[in-house]
């Protein structure tokens, strides 16, 4: 909302201070003024001509201009300027505003006489915004035909001035006003307010316009009838000057002054023309079907259940969003009728939005508009179209009431309750009382909201504004005592742990986002059910990650097009598996049953936390990708061991399930070809993805791990080189020899890798270093080859192990 | 053998060869001579075996003992033996001091350039990690828990429970990114406030949880938006909960996370706002921790953390609305609460001048690498 402060001051009579300090007033009210616009303090030289005649010059892409434009008063001597003209939207006649050279525009722009289009251009016809008086050009700014020649517009149209520029919040729908912008400066400053809202209007009869309702979210209509309104008769230099000013541009007098009034009231307008209208007004929703085309020339179609503004001809305005073509008023419109209605604001939200149409009534409509406006703001423009459009006014419609406010107990200490503060209770009536509540009783209060404050529905609310208007710095500042906690969960101590071990390792953090393509998941394997967004902010990018991987991937390709080929990056975070379903939603009443409950988490699709790694350039092996997790496991105190399997995006030759316990908790190893080349990946890089959830879990669950023998006797080193079939997995081979040893193995490693001649084709000699000892004593050698013997035999048994010879 | 240190033997008329006084003198001169002469290792061992070894004129000498008559015997193995040990002692001094030149010498030719080192690649955590469990860590210390929900919501605990009505326009406030099934309610939340709800239907009161977590909303991605950003939120629920004491807790954070050591503290202002949740609701500004307000004074040096504003928008904040209390289970008649929220990237960007959150969510190793340390 754009305040000027100007319009301001017109309401709260004695309002004297700076725009600045009423800005810095508001803000401490609670109104977000998010610029403090001043207009018009640094335009010179700009005056009133008027356009002799217009040439259109042709072969050029766009529409040009060349003008003659005179800004000579009556009598004086001749000043006509040659001007080259962009706009089309004025003619011959017209008065304009006129940039004569040496002229200052906002931005220190100056004028200059100069060559452009083949012609002399000596001056410049200004639009609005080119005067700094509104936000976007909307063509010429033609002024009245009664501005005189040669009149500084600065003046004319007294520019000068600074607008407040507001963010209204959805409750505040008063805010939308010059009124209740003017409210809370008089509270601000303790100075009157004059309410404009207060013209008396004529009691209805049974002449008025024929209205009927037939629709609950319309619960006030007033229809005005004008009568003899001049066609030719336009808005003064004040009236367009406020327009400017509120970021409106001015279009004809009859919708200028329903302007006007929507922008001091609040209360949105429509001006018919009446000539256009057939028969009674009636409100009514839409059937599913039905056709209008609105004011913008759009041809809309009606899903149903819209509120309409209907006439014997059908719809003919969308109730609070827009009016219709058919009926606007014209160039040539007489005879007026003009509706101030109440309708539903989620009525008017839900029209607003389905038909992507936020108007400035719609605006007000869906924030809550004062209920008890639409008679006064009509009169107020039955009173200017009178007076500024040589109209009489005519038979009065106003049917319906709006509901009755109602009745909030307060208790007097509530407020100070709630701040941690007292509050006097004089202080607590009084600033009820601004705000413009009737306020009676003693404790409780009984405290009845003015009309325009549907927000205040209960005393949470009635508090707030006491206080707001008291100052929230004025409420003291003390640190809540929490009872004795518990510190962090052992699973959120353990994703800490896995964080930290990751980074340890070497890994870098990433934070990516959770959007994937249908086409990264189809190279990645497929086979995946990802949930998917209705309103994707790129189409591609429609899924909702199952993986951590397709992110990452893209990571590292990134990191390698901006010259760090040497990627090591992880991330931990939450996947989506499957795909949701629809459960109705409880109410708010109340909590939800616990079989509600239930049902709201099963409608959910499964979101574990899982951690990711990719590995690319220096940093890539299909080792370190696996290690990544086991070590990760480690950290956690737990075992994972791989087992090659073949699985989606990876080599199958190189690449491990990883178990923990014998479940799979993972994959890791080398990318397939495939999927490198398909997502321009450096070869050979490697991947590794775990469900976090499951490792934080099972450690979680593990419980306090018994203490180790620390044994002080000595022990027997003792190195076991076996041969094996190639296929057979180390892992196999360790955990056989692991078993056979016995009690008397403290630890065991592979230490060598060989194939060649010396173990024949399709072999391979593993060796181990095994450390054995024994707790109560010193190990002999017939234990020593005892434990030997039993691990050779063991490996022998289960993968066909011969000790090398 | 016969080397260069072989001394002659001029001496041989009166006793056997090499035993005569003047023999054992040459050869104890002509020894000491060659070990003060040997100026490595290697010399002087190899002058050892010409002096002291098994054929240096003093082996000779002592072999020669055994030809003499019995009464002279002992007499020569003195002076033979004086001879020797007076060698021995020379040859082991200049032993010692060549060793230890030697050694010097090493450590001199192994010196290296220290500014010469081989980085092992480090790891690091992403900044929105660290400075969650920063903040997680404040609350944590005054006894409060660390509460957690799933992003992937229903519209129920994102909007219903939190008294957004339906149709109401704050609920189009909040771009939502909405998941299939059309029309079942499901959205990635928009905020961490679905968690609160959760807590409050989990637990009973005193309430104090907080929720840090990676929020959505429909915003296209650029230098100040990004569809993807992180949250921390706080829930206080008790018997005479009141605004006091969300200033003195939002106080107690900003001091916390931004007073880097100076003690002095860093104070918080709140600014009426709305949001359906809260009522009275505010807005949290933060005293700027780098000019501590001083650069809004009219001529005062400029601050560009603030951009001389002297405080910096950080989140939102208010007394939990009743409405929301009843949809959590809880007794608005007995119990108030207060709750606050704000951007982590947002305390980031400002705490250390990050201009993109493009930055965070783009994966680049050298963004965490830079930011990432514990602190
Ligand atoms: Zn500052």
């Amino acid at each position: 909302m754009r305040v000027p402060v100007s319009w301001l001051r017109s309401l709260v009579p004695g309002l004297t201070a700076p725009a600045e300090e009423i800005a810095g007033a508001l803000v401490r009210l609670g109104l977000e003024v998010e610029q403090v616009h001043r207009v018009g303090h640094d335009i010179s030289g700009v005056v009133v001509g008027e356009v002799l005649d217009v040439e259109e010059l042709t072969g050029y892409k766009k529409p040009v201009r060349f003008c003659h434009v005179s800004v000579a008063p009556a009598g004086a001597p001749s000043r006509i300027h040659e001007v080259v003209c962009g706009a089309t939207n004025f003619a011959p006649g017209d008065r304009v505003a006129f940039a004569t050279p040496g002229a200052v525009l906002p931005g220190d722009f100056r004028i200059a006489t100069r060559q452009t289009y083949g012609r002399t251009s000596d001056g410049m016809i200004c639009s609005g915004a080119e005067l700094g008086a509104s936000e976007e050009s909307g063509g010429i700014l033609v002024l009245a035909p009664d501005a005189p020649l040669g009149a500084d517009v600065v003046e004319l149209l007294a520019l000068r001035d600074e607008v407040l520029d507001i963010a209204v919040t959805p409750d505040r729908g008063y805010q939308l006003s010059v009124r209740g912008v003017a409210r809370e400066t008089a509270t601000a400053f303790g100075l009157p307010l004059a309410d404009p809202a207060l013209a008396e209007a004529p009691a209805p009869d049974a002449g008025g316009h024929p209205v009927v309702l037939a629709a609950a979210d319309c619960d006030r209509f007033v229809a005005r009838v004008v009568h003899g309104f001049d066609p030719t008769a336009t808005s003064p230099a004040w009236l367009q000057r406020r327009l400017l000013l509120a970021g409106m541009r001015p279009v004809s007098l009859a919708v200028d002054v329903t302007n006007a009034v929507m922008l001091e009231l609040g209360q949105p307008l429509h001006a018919y023309d009446r000539a256009a209208l057939s028969g009674a007004i009636v409100v009514r929703e839409a059937e599913p079907g039905e056709r209008l085309r609105t004011l913008d020339g759009q041809e809309r179609t009606l899903a149903g259940g819209e509120l309409l503004i209907t006439d014997d001809s059908g719809p003919i305005g969308l109730a609070g969003v827009m009016g219709g073509g058919p009926t606007e008023i014209t160039a040539t419109t007489t005879e007026i009728l003009l509706e101030a209605a109440h309708f539903s604001p989620t009525s008017i939200a839900r029209t607003a939005r389905r038909h992507r149409l936020p108007s400035e009534a719609s605006r007000r409509y869906e924030r809550g508009v004062d209920p008890a406006l639409p008679s006064a703001a009509a009169e107020a423009a039955v009173r200017l179209l009178v007076e500024l459009g040589g109209a009489t006014a005519g038979a009065v419609t106003d049917l319906g009431t709006s509901a009755a406010a109602p009745v909030l107990a307060l208790p007097l200490d509530a407020a100070g309750r709630l701040a941690g503060r007292d509050y006097a209770p004089d202080v607590v009536r009084r600033r009820l009382e601004d705000v413009g509540c009737a306020v009676t009783g003693t404790d409780p209060l009984q405290v009845v909201p003015p009309s325009w404050r549907p927000d205040l529905t209960g005393t949470a609310e009635l508090i707030e504004e006491v206080l707001r208007l008291e100052g929230y710095d004025t409420i003291p500042v003390v640190l809540p005592r929490a009872p004795a906690g518990r510190g962090l969960t052992p699973q959120q101590r353990l994703r800490r742990t896995a964080s930290r071990a990751l980074a340890a390792t070497g890994l870098v953090e990433v934070v990516l986002p959770p959007f994937v393509t249908p086409e990264v998941l189809d190279v990645l394997g497929g086979g995946m059910q990802a949930p998917r967004l209705l309103n994707p902010l790129s189409a591609q990018e429609a899924l909702l990650r199952p993986t951590l991987l397709p992110g990452l991937l893209g990571a590292a390709v990134r990191n390698v097009s901006r010259g760090l080929p040497d990627v090591a990056i992880f991330e931990t975070g939450h996947v989506f598996i499957g795909a949701g379903t629809s459960v109705p939603a409880p109410g708010v009443s109340g909590p939800p049953t616990p079989e509600q409950r239930a049902e709201l988490d099963a409608a959910l699709p499964r979101q574990p936390r899982h951690v990711g790694v990719v590995l690319a350039g220096r940093r890539a092996s299909w080792q370190a990708a696996i290690s990544a997790v086991a070590d990760l496991g480690l950290a956690l105190g737990l075992v994972v061991e791989p087992r090659a399997v073949a699985h989606g995006p990876f080599h199958p030759g190189r690449s491990a399930e990883l178990l923990l316990g014998g479940r799979r908790v993972g994959v890791a190893g080398e990318l397939h070809p495939r999927v490198i080349a398909a997502l321009g990946l450096p070869a050979r890089s490697c991947a590794a993805e775990a469900n976090l959830d499951l490792l934080v879990e099972t450690a979680a669950a593990a419980g306090p791990p018994p203490a180790p023998l620390v044994s002080h006797f000595p022990p027997a080193n003792v190195d076991i080189a076996v041969v094996v079939d190639e296929v057979v997995p180390a892992a196999d081979v360790e955990a056989a020899l692991r078993d056979g040893a016995g009690p008397l193995l403290e630890a065991i490693a592979l230490f060598d890798v060989y194939t060649g001649p010396q173990v024949g084709p399709g072999r391979r000699s593993l060796a181990y270093a095994l450390r054995l000892r024994a707790p109560d004593r010193t190990l002999t050698d017939a234990d020593v080859l005892a434990a030997r013997d039993a691990a050779v035999a063991e490996a022998g048994r289960r993968t066909g192990a011969a000790l090398r010879s | 053998m016969s080397g260069p240190d072989e001394p002659a033997v001029p001496n041989a008329s009166e006793s056997p060869a090499g035993l005569a006084v003047a023999d054992l003198a040459a050869a104890q001169e002509q020894g000491l001579a060659g070990f003060e002469a040997a100026t490595t290792l290697d010399a002087l061992a190899a002058a050892r075996t010409g002096h002291l070894g098994d054929r240096s004129p003093l082996a000779r000498a002592r072999k020669a003992i055994g030809s003499l008559p019995g009464p002279q015997k002992a007499d020569a193995g003195k002076r033979v033996n004086a001879v020797a040990g007076a060698l021995q002692a020379v040859y082991d001094r200049r032993r010692g001091e060549l060793e230890r030149e030697r050694d010097e010498r090493v450590l001199v030719e192994e010196a290296v350039d220290v500014t010469v080192v081989p980085s092992r690649p480090l790891g690091g955590r992403h900044p929105l990690t660290t400075l969650s469990e920063r903040v997680v860590d404040v609350f944590v210390a005054m006894g409060w828990e660390l509460a957690e929900g799933p992003e992937l919501e229903h519209e129920w605990f994102n909007f219903d429970a939190l008294n957004f009505l339906p149709d109401h326009p704050a609920r189009q406030m909040q771009d939502t990114l909405f998941v299939e099934p059309e029309g079942s309610g499901l959205l990635l939340r928009t905020h961490t406030s679905p968690v609160q709800v959760r807590s409050m239907l989990d637990r009973r009161p005193p309430i104090h949880v907080v929720c840090p977590g990676r929020v959505y909303r429909a915003d296209a991605l650029d230098a100040t938006h990004s569809p993807v950003f992180a949250q921390v939120e706080g829930l206080c629920i008790d018997e005479g909960i009141t605004m006091a004491h969300l200033r003195g807790t939002l106080d107690h954070l900003a001091s916390a996370l931004f007073d880097e050591g100076s003690g002095e503290g860093l104070t918080t202002r709140i600014r009426p706002n709305y949001f359906p949740f809260t009522e009275p609701s505010a807005e949290i500004d933060l005293q700027c921790f780098a000019c501590r307000g001083a650069s809004a004074v009219e001529g005062a040096e400029p601050c560009r953390v603030c951009s001389s504003e002297g405080w910096i928008e950080w989140g939102g904040c208010g007394m939990v609305n009743p409405a929301v209390l009843v949809a959590g289970g809880i007794d608005p008649e007995r119990y108030s609460g207060f709750a606050f929220g704000m951007g982590l990237d947002r305390a980031l960007m400002f705490r250390h001048g990050i201009t993109d959150i493009r930055d965070f969510y783009e994966g680049d190793q050298r963004f965490t690498l830079a930011l990432g340390r514990e602190a």
